[in-house]
């Protein structure tokens, strides 16, 4: 132990030049991996998860993982860098989820053609039905897009379509489980390192200004529902891939593809991982599906345990582990004599 | 400065529930001169630009640009014709360095149209020429300023910004409300031959203050707006002279001293 009656703690920044991706991490080796560890060590230990998990269960549960970090990845997105609150990841997973299995089931696509389609198609469906409520900011369009997936689950539901309350069953998987796996975890790299590129290019600016102020970039003389419904089409085409993957994964679609859980746990894996880092989503959901796992053996306390992690996280670390730890990284500390 | 009328009001009447912020009001702006609108706080200057510009939507009246109409029209259609305007309430991208505000307008579809700054994006394009807009509005290039996170710039700075938002867009006319409020007497200073340039750039200027002196210098005519209403047109001259003026700004010392000066 210290004594910390002659020695303080002393924190210090690293230098600028370290902490920049500019040119000046070419400089050396050594500062080349202090920026690219981080990013090394994010790719490989996805890459490695289906190894090392024990047993098919687990390895299960690393693709759900994925299904909700998709989800995340494209809350965060849409509420950090859009500013547009969106609670529809039910919304975008069904509506992916249901397309890739109608595509599948009655025209007989392959998961390799029904998945991109879906997306695209179930993106392009999701934006057009949100588009009405894009000039709502804030909380009210978070209730209309809470309310999508909750009237679409009563409308299959009442009028029995779409397979009604068994929903559709034999849809093909994928080819054995580590394409699965190996799948859906590139599409979350993918998509993580994607939209970060996205966020800095001069069109994530514009969507940075939409949510900044609006009024200005109308004065610019730009549309700003164009770029809102841009943003909404990237954020539902994530959600929309996801579902298109889970339909596969569970070689089955129905309505509890519109659970709530779709869009509430993307959320509270952002508040813990770090809103607005993107990675701090993924590695939130790597908490948090795991925890949610190992608590289903308390049936119903399960929700109790949840809530108390949930509740010591945004107490406790309420930036989120990411920014947390980014500044941890940027910093060193030392003991130094009074 | 020509006779040409660029931009044409009539009949401006706007009202919020039973307040009537603007009444009938009629002007024109001639193509390349600098027009000054003053009036007591409150007298409906800044409802005015709002309904030239689009952002709210006029009661009753028409605006014609280049003899076509305009009013009704939404704020960024009116915008992308080259009428841009600065916030009497300055809000920059606040989270962004000053030269990535503009990268905004530059993304802009007028900016690409007419800027011959075309492509930019992945070579950096924007960037240098948005550093090169802040230089050209009195940003040093060389120093860090242009570069700062826009939240932490000083007021001047900001006005100056807002000014080069309008610039990026290569705009007509520029509808300016009160550039000059809040800004040290030696920065309005600075300010005032920029505002000469650009009307010697050929932009049409419109221009909202309180400063009256200083407004004088640039300005080549003025409209007096008092409870929403327009009380006369003029020189800077005739419009000092007038009674009605006299007694809308009645007791306020500036008048006077804009008057010894003029
Ligand atoms: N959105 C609004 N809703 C209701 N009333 C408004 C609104 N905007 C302006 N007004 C009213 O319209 C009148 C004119 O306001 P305006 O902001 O145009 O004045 P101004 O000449 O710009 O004043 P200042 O010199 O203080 O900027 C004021 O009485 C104001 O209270
Ligand atoms: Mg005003």
């Amino acid at each position: 132990m210290v004594n910390t009656e002659q020695f303080r703690r002393e924190r210090l920044d690293r230098g600028i030049k370290i902490r920049t991706d500019g040119l000046y991490a070419l400089m050396s080796w050594r500062e080349l991996s202090y920026l690219t560890l981080p990013r090394l060590i994010l790719i490989v230990g996805m890459l490695l998860l289906p190894l090392i998990v024990p047993g098919m269960y687990w390895q299960k549960v690393v693709t759900i993982l994925c299904i909700y970090a998709l989800l995340a990845i494209s809350f965060d997105f849409l509420a950090h860098y859009v500013g547009l609150v969106s609670l529809g990841g039910a919304f975008f997973i069904g509506a992916g989820g249901y397309l890739a299995a109608i595509l599948n089931s009655t025209y007989g696509f392959p998961p390799i053609l029904t998945i991109p389609i879906a997306t695209l198609v179930g993106a392009a469906v999701c934006t057009l039905l949100l588009l009405p409520c894009l000039p709502l900011r804030g909380v009210y369009f978070a209730i209309v897009t809470l309310m999508y997936p909750l009237v679409l689950a009563r409308i299959i539901e009442a009028l029995d379509i779409l397979g009604g309350t068994d929903g559709i069953v034999g849809v093909d998987s994928f080819a054995n489980r580590w394409v699965e796996q190996y799948a859906v975890i590139a599409m979350v790299l993918l998509a993580l390192f994607g939209i970060r590129r996205l966020v800095n290019l001069d069109i994530g600016l514009v969507f940075r200004a939409v949510m900044d102020n609006d009024q200005a970039v109308r004065a610019s003389g730009m549309n700003i529902s164009y770029y809102k419904a841009i943003a909404v089409f990237i954020g539902s085409a994530l959600g929309c891939l996801g579902g298109a993957c889970l339909v596969h994964i569970y070689m089955w679609c129905g309505i509890s593809l519109f659970a709530l859980d779709f869009s509430i746990l993307p959320i509270a894996a952002t508040v813990i991982g770090g809103s607005g880092t993107l990675v701090g989503p993924v590695l939130g959901c790597l908490i948090l599906v795991p925890i949610s796992e190992l608590l289903r053996e308390f049936g119903t306390l399960r929700i109790v345990f949840y809530s108390l992690i949930l509740m010591g996280f945004i107490v406790f670390r309420s930036e989120g582990l990411m920014v947390y730890g980014e500044r941890k990284y940027h910093q060193f500390q030392r003991w130094v004599k009074v | 400065m020509s006779e040409e009328t660029i931009l044409k009001v009539l009949n401006a009447t706007k009202t919020f529930g039973g307040v009537t912020a603007l009444s009938r009001v009629s002007f024109e702006v001639r193509q390349g001169e600098v027009l000054g609108i003053i009036g007591p706080n409150g007298s409906g200057k800044t409802t005015l630009i709002n309904c030239i510009t689009g952002f709210i939507k006029m009661s009753e009246g028409e605006v014609m640009y280049k003899g076509k109409k305009i009013s009704g029209k939404s704020a960024h259609k009116i915008a992308d014709m080259g009428i841009t305007r600065t916030f009497q309430i300055m809000r920059p991208y606040y989270t962004l360095p000053a030269y990535k505000n503009l990268i905004i307008p530059l993304f802009a579809p007028r900016a690409k149209r007419t800027g011959g700054w075309r492509g930019g994006g992945k070579l950096g394009d924007r960037d240098t020429v948005s550093v090169d807009i802040l230089e050209e509005i009195g940003f040093e290039r060389d120093s860090f300023v242009p570069y700062k996170i826009a939240s932490t710039l000083p007021t001047g700075y900001l006005k100056r910004l807002e000014l080069a938002r309008c610039l990026a867009l290569k705009p007509e006319i520029i509808l300016c409300d009160e550039v000059f409020s809040g800004l040290s007497m030696s920065e309005i200073a600075s300010m005032v031959p920029l505002i000469e340039r650009l009307q010697m750039d050929g932009i049409t200027i419109v221009m909202i203050e309180h400063r009256l002196r200083e407004l004088f210098q640039v300005a080549n005519r003025v409209m007096v707006l008092n409870f929403g209403v327009k009380l006369v047109e003029g020189t800077p001259e005739e419009v000092m002279a007038d009674e009605k003026v006299k007694e809308a700004y009645f007791g306020s010392q500036e008048v006077e001293e804009v008057m010894n000066y003029a």
